[in-house]
């Protein structure tokens, strides 16, 4: 490096930039490692399934797997569906609807987390939004919790009978994923 | 140090030859045979010595089981079993290598606690101290990963939950927290790609380690050990040849010891782990009660106590990072808690306060529980954010002895030992 009194000369902008490139370099040549992490092709193609949902009566859940997650389809009684509309969203620890195919500004009422016309139908990815555990509501006789929908045992977070947070750790409603209705007994989840 | 001269005279001639080229006999020598150790070090001193030796068992005994273990979603439950079974020595070597882990932990609980009631962490072993911190995280990431290898429910899960920690940064940035977590897992959720990573940093992480206790030992050499008094080495009685001295007493302290761990392996081997783990993995059933291994359990309690995702995350690793400050944290002029009579009462109630956090990690999180952990959390950081700055202020240390060989001879007696300088 150039001494106090003296100008940098041609020889420091000759280090400097040489320093700079390796710099870049080395910074660029780390991302392949970095990157080989992320989910894979493989992965990212099991993008979709079509699930057959005739056979499921009224008041009984079933869980599919989706992308490597659990997904609750449940056919809600009238009841159910009652209870969730009858709350008020500016209630709700998280107002927001968590739908893929909405925005993300959409306030979580009862129709913004089901498809208008099938509000018989709460789909949804079972993961809770905590730390990632199943909850327990799926089989009839499984611990619904305080509000009627799901309860995650691993810290005690309560969903209601629209899969909204209403009691517990976790910050969010359970994620509502992109599904559509191919027939009125069939679904495409993805 | 400046009252170590090496007496290493190399022998034979090849010694001679070699002392010449690569001088490691004499590395040997003067830091492990003559080293001047100090006089008065008990056996909580052993545990550094016992610490080696189980990185060393761990490994030895990780390389074998390497050789038989499967790292895939379909065949690492069944070849866990079948190492248990068929393999030759599997069911010795696997428990060996399982109980092993929880016999590192306790040793360095000791060790940790040791080096907070005597001050080794204080001037001039503040980077002696911070390595061992960076030596504790490396291997609790090296547990975390160990533990997830078997794919029963108990891996499955808690690898499910840890990871799923790094999510709580979802609401920091956006999608911040999601996009680290699909990283880790090499997919949208725990599957046979997380399984194959933690085995492949699993394997290496443990030589990670290896190097780190190079440095620490590099930085206890340099500085010298601290003893129960926290005095330094001030003269040549205070000291005593590392070898036959203190590898003695280390060799008797790793004797008893290794019964512990031989009667754990031998007789309860599966006592300290959980019997969920037992059944193979399933990403569809959590299991009702999902707790850490016991040497984790009082983290776990502090990530629960907290109400907030977010800051129950930052509260458990902070837990761990404030070690990192202690040297600066602690005020007191005074190493050892031996003289440092209310100090040492904070630090008993924060020995308790690890234990009942430990108890109440394996506890459901509801009712008292959750409001005993909220207090013991609320004790375990004003422990080390309040205690430890006030306490060296406000409190009377005892008087100090003026030496080592004072403090373990008495006064007239040290004066008339003939070496003093």
């Amino acid at each position: 490096m150039a001494i106090d009194a003296q100008e940098p000369d041609r020889r420091d902008f000759l280090f400097l930039t040489a320093a700079a490139f390796a710099a870049v370099g080395g910074a660029a040549s780390l991302w392949p490692f970095i990157a080989q992490m992320n989910p894979d092709a493989g992965a990212q193609a099991l993008a979709s399934i079509e699930v057959d949902i005739a056979p499921i009566k009224v008041g009984q859940a079933i869980t599919v797997l989706w992308r490597g997650k659990p997904v609750f389809i449940r056919h809600r009684t009238e009841e159910e569906i009652a209870r969730a509309k009858a709350v008020d969203v500016k209630e709700l620890r998280d107002e927001y609807a968590r739908n893929d195919a909405l925005p993300e500004t959409a306030l979580a009422t009862d129709l913004n987390r089901t498809i208008t016309g099938h509000e018989n139908w709460l789909i949804m990815v079972g993961i809770c939004t905590h730390l990632g555990c199943i909850p327990k509501g799926q089989a009839l006789g499984d611990k619904k919790g305080d509000y009627g929908g799901w309860f995650c045992p691993c810290h005690g977070s309560h969903y209601d009978t629209a899969g909204r947070i209403r009691k517990g750790p976790a910050p969010r409603n359970l994620e509502v994923p992109v599904y559509d209705f191919i027939s009125d007994t069939k679904i495409k989840i993805g | 140090m400046a009252l170590h001269e090496s007496t290493y005279q190399p022998k034979s001639r090849f010694a001679k030859w070699m002392d010449e080229r690569l001088p490691i006999g004499r590395l040997m020598h003067t830091q492990f045979i003559d080293f001047p150790t100090p006089r008065n070090l008990n056996y909580l001193w052993t545990f550094g010595g016992i610490l080696t030796f189980f990185l060393m068992a761990q490994i030895v005994t990780g390389i074998v089981l390497a050789m038989h273990y499967q790292a895939s979603a379909d065949d690492a439950f069944d070849s866990i079993e079948k190492i248990r079974r068929d393999v030759n020595f599997g069911w010795l070597l696997r428990n060996l290598h399982a109980v092993g882990a929880s016999m590192f932990f306790l040793a360095a609980y000791i060790h940790i606690f040791r080096g907070l009631y005597y001050g080794s962490y204080k001037t001039p072993r503040e980077v002696l101290w911070i390595i061992g911190v960076l030596i504790f995280v490396v291997m609790m990431a090296t547990a975390f990963m160990g533990y997830s290898l078997p794919w029963g429910q108990m891996s499955f899960w808690a690898v499910t939950v840890i990871t799923n920690l790094f999510s709580s940064l979802d609401s920091v940035i956006k999608g911040l927290g999601t996009t680290i977590v699909e990283w880790l897992w090499g997919g949208y959720a725990v599957s046979g790609v997380t399984l194959n990573r933690f085995y492949s940093l699993h394997y290496v992480l443990p030589f990670v380690i290896a190097g780190l206790v190079g440095l620490h030992l590099w930085a206890l050499h340099l500085v010298g050990q601290n003893s129960p008094t926290g005095l330094d080495i001030k003269m040549k009685s205070d000291a005593v040849p590392m070898h036959p001295f203190a590898t003695s007493k280390d060799a008797f302290g790793m004797s008893i010891f290794l019964l512990l761990f031989a009667w754990f392996s031998f007789y309860l081997p599966d006592y300290l782990g959980h019997a969920d783990n037992y059944i193979p993995a399933n990403p569809l059933v959590t299991p009702p009660h999902i707790v850490p291994e016991w040497y984790f359990l009082p983290y776990y309690a502090i990530l629960r106590a907290i109400p907030s995702k977010l800051f129950g995350v930052i509260a458990m690793f902070s837990s761990i990072g404030v070690l990192l400050f202690v040297p600066w944290l602690d005020r007191s002029r005074v190493r050892s808690a031996k003289y440092r009579p209310a100090f040492k009462w904070f630090f008993w109630l924060f020995v308790f306060t690890c234990l009942a956090l430990g108890y109440l990690g394996s506890k459901p999180p509801e009712g008292a529980y959750v409001l005993w952990a909220r207090i013991f959390t609320a004790y375990y950081f004003a422990f080390f954010l309040v205690v430890m700055p006030l306490a060296g202020l406000l409190e009377r240390p005892r008087k100090l002895p003026g030496s080592i060989t004072e403090a373990v001879l008495g006064g007239d007696a040290a004066q008339r030992a003939p070496n003093a300088v």
